[in-house]
């Protein structure tokens, strides 16, 4: 057997709905969460893992309640720190399928420091950034992501600052995989999501999550995203040139390459307490 | 008139030079060999904050039996020069029974130095060093040091060697560079201060605080640790990353301390024991996170090594000021545990009891070390061999429907771990129902906060909550690094008859105030001691338990320790 070749599927034994929990989401009816969520469970299904086998690590926000409505391992943490709370899960468990639920706040603001370090270490994880360009729990204030004129009562007239383009950011931060994709395009985002777990370092996949009770006119979204209709380049000079040419609303995978080697692998234990104990001694 | 000290006294030395003389080596080869020898003793070393340069102090102190504090004085300091030495006056108080050796091509000593009226033995080290191949004023240094204490020079030479071989020194020369300052010392009148010999010495280790909190942390069963970079807290690091990876484990150096707190939290829920270690203004950055172990239930352990605050403060040197907020700085009602070591050696044992404590009762703890005791380097004797750490108690699979947090009697609710499958739940920092959903009921807060507060507080913590010695109506109550000067003062306050009862503080929180009554009874009068400006231990005191109404306080800031002197004194006018 070719040990470099990916684990094949050999039966289905897991449908999308065994990754569902009984937990009654709280997002608004018609939030574009609720395509993630279905897609997630329809990839992980297709993946075959065991439900035990998969964490779905957040932070805070509406896209961060996501742990609770699967039935995976879950963590809820704090506002931001989703990627260094799921990095250690991972490093201290690298057999387990860790999944990062994030938002254009989460991951972008509060959790920017995080977030371009996660891209630089280039661990396995796959981070979901629903990016609706609104914080929606708070209840509509401007994110990273969003126009610098949307009118808003935090920032009437608009925010005045550009947005910030978290795939670029990724590229040069060191992000190995580098896709977007539309939660009105399920089976796009299936096929993203599949793509991202399997890669093997830091996969980011934003997600074009319209927030229909604050951005109401994200619902155009579905109208205006469309594919870009290119295969993935492990080039980073081309594929700088695809995001910053960019509309920001096409959907795809822009970048993949082999990911970096862990930094500090897992290694056996070589030495008992005793033996580093005995250093002490006079 | 009779010499001024009993020869069973500890011998206190401090050796100055500038950066790259080699104070600090030398301070640590004598250290090393009088443990050989079969002393023991302790060594801090005081430096500024550049990088390279500056100058540098150790201060060593010596003695038959163990030594947790700095003294009163000093009985020699030796500077190799006097570059930048003001800065380290307070830090060296000598008398006219003090002795200052130095080298007359290095000009005079700093007026206040002289003042204190201890003589001075001018000694030409540099010249000295010039007449031997490689040779280096700081190893003559230590030649004369060795004369002066009696030392024999064996020891001293194993350890000059073994040290300073590697980097290319020849054993040959170096152990004539020992010789030339053995025997330049020879010639000087009435120039001792021996040692007593030590005659049956058990096994002896040498290490520091930090080193010591590290081992505990091996020996508690922690495998992963994350952290950013902090003075003084970095050392600790250092060591662990090489061990734990020979152990099978490993750290990371995250980008900021909340990272740091949260990657070891994420490997604290996959089941594998976590730690960081940080100073203040880590610890600052740390509370939101620490607040998300607490409600969450996940074991992980913040070694905090104070120094002076708030803001970046005296990051070079010791203060007792992070009480407050390792006690308090959580916001809400947050039940946690708070330990603090009692002297260098004790860093491993209240380490290691913090990771067992953390790991049973499934919350973070923070240790509160300081500079003091993290970077001080003891001689102790060994401590007792590794027990087994309690296991975290981790849920059976089972068929029934799994509920992450539980009511239970013990207040623990057995954890479960990814990859099991049955019992995936959502670690969560909202407020949840047993199962572990998301829940704004009253009836669920009120039960999980009770849950969480009751663990802690139903665990029997057992003698190990506080160490005390002597018995008397008098008790001193005190912490921490503070715990080495009472310990001293209580000893010399028993031997001058007036009795006193010495209490540090192992266990801060939850605060045991029915332990702390039994041993206060018969005590009529309380001396609390803190190296706090704002008197924070006292004002814990006060919030927790019930005191006796006659109380005297003895607190200051770093940077400069307290002094067994200033505890008696309080303790004397008591008397």
């Amino acid at each position: 057997m070719n040990s470099m070749s990916k684990p094949e599927i050999l039966h289905f034994s897991h449908a999308a709905k065994d990754y569902k929990s009984d937990v009654k989401p709280i997002w608004c009816p018609g939030c574009g969460h609720f395509g993630v969520q279905a897609a997630l469970f329809r990839a992980l299904a297709q993946l075959n893992l065991p439900p035990e086998q998969v964490a779905v690590v957040s932070g805070i926000g509406c896209s961060s309640r996501l742990p609770a409505y699967t039935e995976c391992y879950g963590f809820h943490g704090i506002h931001g720190r989703a990627l260094p709370l799921a990095t250690g899960l991972k490093l201290a468990r690298p057999e387990l399928t860790v999944i990062v639920a994030s938002g254009d706040g989460d991951a972008l603001s509060i959790g920017g420091n995080h977030f371009l370090h996660a891209c630089r270490r280039d661990v396995d994880l796959t981070c979901i950034v629903m990016d609706n360009a609104v914080y929606g729990m708070t209840k509509g204030q401007p994110s990273p992501t969003t126009a610098p004129d949307w009118h808003s009562k935090i920032a009437p007239g608009g925010p005045g600052f550009n947005p910030l383009q978290p795939l670029a950011v990724a590229l040069a931060a060191g992000a190995s995989f580098i896709a977007r994709g539309f939660s009105g395009d399920p089976n796009g985002i299936v096929h993203l999501l599949i793509e991202a777990i399997r890669h093997p370092g830091f996969a980011l996949v934003q997600v074009l999550s319209p927030c229909v009770t604050y951005r109401p006119e994200e619902k155009a979204w579905k109208q205006q995203v469309h594919a870009a209709g290119v295969e993935p380049t492990a080039d980073p000079v081309e594929a700088a040139r695809r995001l910053f040419a960019d509309d920001g609303l096409s959907t795809g995978i822009f970048y993949q390459r082999q990911p970096s080697p862990p930094t500090a692998p897992l290694r056996p234990a070589s030495r008992d307490l005793t033996a580093i104990e005995a250093a002490f001694a006079l | 008139m009779s010499a001024p000290f009993s020869s069973t006294d500890p011998i206190a030395i401090a050796i100055m030079g500038s950066g790259g003389a080699g104070a600090i080596t030398a301070g640590g080869l004598l250290l090393e060999a009088a443990g050989r020898a079969g002393w023991q003793g302790l060594m801090t070393r005081s430096v500024g904050p550049q990088i390279r340069g500056g100058e540098a102090l150790a201060m060593v102190r010596l003695a038959t039996a163990p030594i947790s504090a700095h003294g009163d004085r000093f009985d020699l300091l030796l500077a190799l020069d006097w570059e930048n030495a003001e800065r380290f006056v307070g830090e060296v108080p000598l008398d006219a029974n003090s002795l200052i050796i130095a080298d007359p091509a290095a000009g005079e000593p700093p007026a206040a130095l002289r003042a204190s009226g201890a003589p001075l033995l001018p000694l030409p080290l540099a010249q000295l060093a010039k007449g031997v191949p490689e040779g280096r004023a700081n190893i003559v240094a230590l030649g004369v040091l060795a004369r002066w204490l009696a030392l024999p020079l064996e020891p001293l030479e194993t350890v000059v060697v073994r040290a300073l071989a590697r980097k290319g020194g020849s054993a040959a020369h170096l152990g004539q560079a020992l010789a030339v300052g053995y025997d330049a010392a020879a010639g000087c009148n009435g120039f001792r201060r021996p040692l007593p010999p030590v005659l049956d010495a058990g096994a002896r280790w040498l290490l520091t605080g930090n080193e010591a909190a590290a081992l505990g942390a091996l020996r508690g069963g922690i495998r992963f640790a994350a952290i950013y970079p902090i003075t003084p807290a970095t050392d600790l690091a250092e060591w662990l990353t090489p061990r734990l990876q020979q152990v099978g484990g490993q750290l990371i150096q995250a980008e900021d301390e909340i990272a740091a707190l949260n990657m070891a939290l994420g490997a604290s829920y996959g089941g594998v024991p976590a730690l960081t270690a940080t100073s203040g203004p880590g610890l600052a950055l740390m509370t939101e996170t620490l607040g998300l172990a607490v409600a969450a239930e996940i074991p992980v352990v913040v070694v905090n090594v104070m120094r002076g605050g708030p803001s970046t403060g005296i990051p070079t040197k010791s203060e007792q000021s992070d009480l407050n907020i390792a006690l308090y700085g959580l916001h809400g009602d947050a039940p946690h545990l708070v330990l603090a070591p009692t002297s260098v050696s004790d860093c491993l044992f209240t380490t290691q009891w913090a990771v067992q404590l953390a790991e049973t009762l499934q919350c973070p703890a923070i240790v509160l070390s300081d500079q003091f005791l993290g970077q001080s380097q003891a001689v102790c004797e060994p401590p007792p061999a590794d027990s087994a750490a309690p296991a975290r108690v981790t849920a059976p699979v089972s068929s029934e429907r799994y509920d992450r947090y539980a009511l239970t009697a013990s207040g623990v609710s057995p954890m479960a771990i990814p990859g099991r499958p049955g019992q995936q739940y959502t670690a969560d920092g909202l407020e949840h129902n047993p199962h572990g959903t998301p829940s704004s009921g009253a009836a669920d807060h009120q039960a999980q906060l009770d849950k969480r507060r009751d663990k802690l507080l139903r665990h029997d913590y057992g003698a190990a909550w506080a160490e005390v010695e002597g018995e008397g109506e008098i008790a001193v109550l005190t912490w921490g690094s503070a715990a080495g000067p009472v310990r001293e003062a209580a000893a010399r306050a028993q031997a001058q008859g007036l009795a006193v009862k010495a209490i540090a503080v192992r266990l801060l929180a939850p605060a045991q105030p029915a332990r702390l009554a039994t041993l206060l009874v018969g005590v009529q009068r309380v001396l609390v001691v803190e190296q706090s400006h704002s008197q924070q231990f006292l004002g814990y005191l006060r919030a927790h338990y019930l005191l006796p109404t006659d109380i005297r306080i003895l607190n200051q800031p770093g940077p400069l320790p307290i002094r067994p002197a200033a505890v008696l004194a309080q303790l004397s006018q008591w008397k």
